[in-house]
């Protein structure tokens, strides 16, 4: 049976990418591979990961130097010819800063870097990051960043809200979407966008580290049996992924 | 040619570590300061004699990596014998 060939993007200063080289390879049984960041080209994947992590040190700004790493040329090609690609928290900052996803992400309105469990409420379970998610379902993810702050123009926000851009926006335990919820300060409470097209997502919170199911939460995992299920678009995994959770 | 790039933060996009910052001025006893905003410098020499041409590099790498369009604005200043002209 065909497998996803998905890549995990290393920059010198991830480290997600193991995490996410994990859950793709053993926890989903796909095909899992590093694409280091000098190479010229992403190769023959089906999706690339870009993880999370401090590349280049977050100099200058989180993500603005990863950004014109040899391999963001051959990423923004693969995204724009519709390849499937997910940014993870740095992996977001690097998505916005390379002009695949609109608005930038600030520092948290308390300064502080925030290292946690949050809430966010799937707000369209029709893309190909939560397509294995029900309307509405809450997730229970960490975020860990300083700058996950998502600030937009009106008008971009305006363009996300009308294209169901906005895939994860931080709530409560129950689905409430309140300034109390909010951990950094994300206009609309924003935790996770896709681009026009539904092929480039960014978020803040990391998936990849609650899918184990023996960490005992493994909410994450839906936004990786989502991609692959869009990869491998067949009824026959679909059974498979579901047997398996 | 020596070029100062300043970028700062545009007005619209509220400033935290300005606030923090002002905060702290504040309990200095200087009431009377506000609207505290932190930015960055950044120094090039451009290897060039031509003035336009150093400002034309500066300008466009302050573009595409020294300053994010969507939260940042940026002057370019030339420096010659610590003098800064624009």
């Amino acid at each position: 049976m065909r497998k996803a060939k998905i890549g995990v993007v290393v920059f010198p200063g991830s480290n997600c990418d193991h995490d996410s080289h994990f859950v793709v390879g053993e926890i989903l049984g796909q095909d899992a591979r590093f694409i280091w960041h000098k190479e010229g080209s992403v190769g023959d994947v089906d999706a690339v990961i870009l993880p999370g992590g401090f590349s280049y040190g977050d100099y200058l700004r989180c993500g603005a130097i990863a950004r014109f790493s040899p391999v963001m040329k051959d990423v923004v090609r693969f995204a724009n010819a519709g390849g499937i690609v997910i940014g993870i928290c740095n992996g977001f900052q690097i998505l916005t800063e390379a002009g695949l996803l609109p608005g930038v992400l600030l520092r948290n309105e308390s300064l502080r870097f925030i290292c946690r469990d949050v809430f966010v409420r799937v707000e369209n379970e029709q893309t190909r990051f939560t397509n294995a998610c029900r309307p509405g379902d809450v997730l229970r993810i960490p975020i860990a960043h300083g700058e996950g702050n998502y600030f937009a123009d009106d008008e971009t926000l305006k363009g996300l809200e009308d294209h169901r851009q906005i895939v994860f926006r931080y709530s409560n335990a129950t689905g409430d979407v309140t300034p109390e919820a909010n951990p950094n300060g994300s206009l609309r409470n924003i935790a996770g966008i896709v681009n026009r097209s539904g092929n480039v997502l960014g978020m803040m919170p990391h998936p990849e580290r609650a899918a184990d199911p023996v960490l005992r939460r493994d909410d994450g995992r839906l936004v990786f049996e989502s991609m692959v299920r869009s990869i491998l678009r067949t009824e026959q995994v679909f059974e498979i992924v579901n047997q398996r959770s | 040619m020596h070029v100062q790039v300043t970028v700062t933060l545009r007005t619209s996009i509220l400033d935290p570590q300005g606030k923090a910052v002002e905060h702290g001025i504040h309990s200095m006893g200087f009431a009377s300061v506000g609207n505290v905003r932190i930015g960055k410098i950044v120094d090039l020499d451009v290897d060039t004699t031509d003035d336009k041409e150093a400002l034309r590099v500066a300008e466009e790498i302050a573009k595409k990596l020294l300053a994010n369009p969507v939260m940042e604005d940026f002057t370019v200043t030339l420096v010659r014998n610590g003098e800064h002209r624009k």
